[in-house]
């Protein structure tokens, strides 16, 4: 236990540093929002004392309080829950945020599952294979790792995206069809989701799997080596037992390397969402950065690195469950 | 018992490996027999002749563990370190008594923990909860779980301390007394050998060079490299002197000399050793086999390898259990 919650202190001291970066972020940045705010206020009419000082008020930078004291309203605030107020979807952050996470987590949490789960077996088998035409896989996967997402994203708009010039096989705009159906439990609107996240979500899995599938394969290489695969041989067991003896022992260094592929796949995601407008988190940090949108920005930009903090913190409860060894120093 | 002595690098693994199939690529067995006569202890499973390299992979499972088990150097990379030790003798014994149920095959593990002197509450233990030496015990015990008829020993005792080296030593002398069972131990270390093996045979550079009775091979080795080896212990008593050793090293086995690969090393090297390889071949009026030019023939053997044979209690010879040869 003692290690895991050496863990969590770990985690919530790298939350907190993340807390404070994005509120020191758009204070130092040129271009005060503030600022920026009071031209879009003017344009519609003379923005006179009262009115700025009600655009810091809603802003959080009221210039007129210390940074510090700005520093311990913000914490508080985001202790209620409250991350402010976006100008352009005029609604509270935190509620807007709420309406974006869904799409984003689904997608990212099943295609991660799906690519760490295929990776696995995939690699499992290309390493228990090694030397047979199985090697061939290898140059295509490390084609598809070395791949950006985005680039991948819109390869795959223009070849089997409606949107696209050539197939025209799958749905590539938005999260579902606006046009055509509204959201709720109706069976349109769920066919509608799942049609429009087939695109996006392979353009994750394919850019990811090539990862997993090479360091798993890796892994299972090495692990082939140690006497005890050695030993399950000569028991006698069958094949299968013993490639899970193996592919048991290989997942320890992917599972505990999964913390880097993991903002690798968010900070993925991101631009596939922003390539195939879906209405995720990524999407609305693109849209909200483009607007100027500062609090919106701050606030998306703090889920995000609290959804990525929470994965490790899972990642590093599976690795103590998977290896007893570090059970016994937890 | 059957000891197999040599050099590190001299293929002693290799050899056990391969008889067991179970070499890693790039290793290729190219040609050659491993005859196992089968001699149920228990009177059940396979009887008769099986040769192993041509034998099915499922033929081949059915005799690994359940005839032939090994037992490797090191033993804490011989455990699966994720699953607890009872996990693994579960493995073993659903699949190769799949009538078997949960609890007796666990009760059998506890038991076979507990003939080689280890509390049967380990069974919950993981590897790396043990000590070394446990390890090993732990891993004896699995590899009399089946009753095999062969327990090919490499090296058993050499990552572990001299003291629990004993002991475990004498567990496993004592449990071939009751068990029956055959034994490959392979060791580097002959003067052990001496002790344990009913016959020892001495490989170089990938070839079995010299196979004798124990005591024989001891006092009267017929191998100059034998001989060698021998020198290369201290006595404990007596007086001081200066160790011989062997001159130069072992050979690189990618670019062997010509003919024997050990003339270039040996200090009675004839011309003939240079060009012709010596086969091993048994030496007339003696239990033994040799593969040395010095016994062939009308070469002058010298005085060193010309000992006679300890006259030993007509101990009774080994029937031969399995047998590897090169065609």
């Amino acid at each position: 236990m003692g290690a895991l919650l050496r863990r969590l202190g770990v985690y919530i001291l790298a939350a907190w540093v993340a807390l404070t970066v994005s509120f020191l972020l758009p204070r130092v940045v040129p271009g005060n929002p503030v600022a920026g705010a009071v031209a879009r206020a003017s344009q519609s009419g003379n923005c006179n004392a009262g009115c700025i000082k009600a655009i810091e008020e809603q802003l959080g930078f009221d210039v007129h309080k210390s940074l510090w004291d700005q520093y311990v309203q913000y914490l508080g605030n985001l202790a209620h829950g409250d991350l402010g107020h976006s100008w352009s979807e005029n609604a509270p952050v935190g509620s807007l945020i709420l309406s974006y996470l869904p799409w984003t987590l689904v997608l990212l949490g099943i295609a991660t599952t799906v690519s760490f789960l295929g990776g696995s077996v995939v690699g499992t088998l290309i390493a228990w294979r090694r030397g047979t035409w199985a090697d061939w896989l290898i140059p295509f996967a490390t084609f598809f790792q070395a791949l950006p997402y985005f680039f991948l994203g819109i390869v795959l708009v223009l070849v089997f995206g409606q949107t696209g010039t050539m197939l025209k096989w799958f749905q590539s705009l938005f999260g579902y069809d606006i046009y055509a159906t509204t959201p709720g439990f109706t069976v349109s609107y769920v066919e509608s989701v799942f049609g429009h996240a087939i695109l996006p979500a392979t353009t994750v899995i394919l850019a990811s799997m090539a990862g997993f599938i090479l360091s798993i394969r890796n892994q299972v290489i090495t692990t082939m080596d140690e006497d005890f695969v050695l030993v399950a041989q000569a028991k006698g067991l069958p094949t299968r037992t013993v490639i899970w003896y193996a592919a048991r022992n290989a997942l320890l260094p992917v599972v505990a390397n999964f913390t880097i592929a993991i903002s690798l796949i968010v900070g993925g995601q991101i631009l596939v969402e922003i390539v195939f407008n879906y209405p995720g988190i990524g999407f609305h940090l693109y849209d909200a950065l483009s607007k100027l949108d500062y609090t919106l920005v701050q606030g998306i930009f703090v889920v995000i690195t609290l959804v990525v903090l929470a994965a490790n913190l899972l990642a590093d409860v599976v690795y103590v469950m998977l290896d007893p060894r570090a059970r016994q120093a937890a | 018992m059957l000891g197999l002595a040599g050099e590190s690098g001299s293929g002693k693994t290799t050899l056990a490996l391969a008889a067991m199939r179970l070499l890693r690529a790039p290793a290729l067995i190219t040609s050659g027999e491993v005859l196992f006569h089968s001699r149920p202890i228990g009177g059940d499973g396979p009887k008769g002749t099986v040769d192993l390299l041509a034998a099915g992979l499922d033929d081949l499972r059915e005799v690994r563990w359940s005839e032939i088990a090994v037992v490797l150097q090191s033993a804490l990379n011989s455990l699966n370190p994720v699953t607890t030790i009872g996990a693994q003798f579960d493995d073993l014994l659903r699949v190769h008594r799949p009538g078997m149920p949960g609890s007796e095959r666990w009760s059998r593990a506890g038991e076979l923990l507990d003939m080689v002197g280890m509390n049967a509450d380990r069974l919950r233990s993981y590897p790396h909860e043990l000590s070394g030496g446990m390890r090993q015990r732990a891993m004896i015990a699995m590899a009399l779980a089946l009753e095999p008829q062969i327990m090919i020993l490499d090296e058993p005792t050499t990552a572990l301390d001299v003291v629990t080296q004993r002991e475990i030593l004498e567990e496993l002398m004592g449990l071939r007394d009751r068990l029956g069972f055959a034994a490959l131990f392979i060791t580097h270390d002959l003067s052990l050998l001496v002790e344990l093996a009913d016959e020892i045979a001495v490989m170089y550079a990938g070839r079995l060079m010299e196979r004798a009775p124990a005591a024989s091979l001891f006092h009267a080795p017929r191998l100059p490299y034998t001989h060698g080896l021998l020198n290369c212990f201290p006595p404990m008593h007596g007086k001081r002197a200066r160790m011989e050793g062997i001159p130069g090293s072992p050979p690189d086995l990618r670019d062997l000399p010509s003919g024997c690969a050990f003339h270039p090393r040996c200090p009675w090297a004839l011309e003939k050793c240079k060009q012709a390889i010596p086969r091993l071949e048994p030496i007339s009026g003696s239990g033994r086999e040799v593969a040395c030019w010095l016994h062939h023939d009308d070469a002058k053997v010298p005085a060193e390898l010309a000992k006679a044979d300890p006259r030993t209690e007509p101990r009774q010879r080994v029937p031969t259990l399995i047998q590897v040869s090169k065609k």
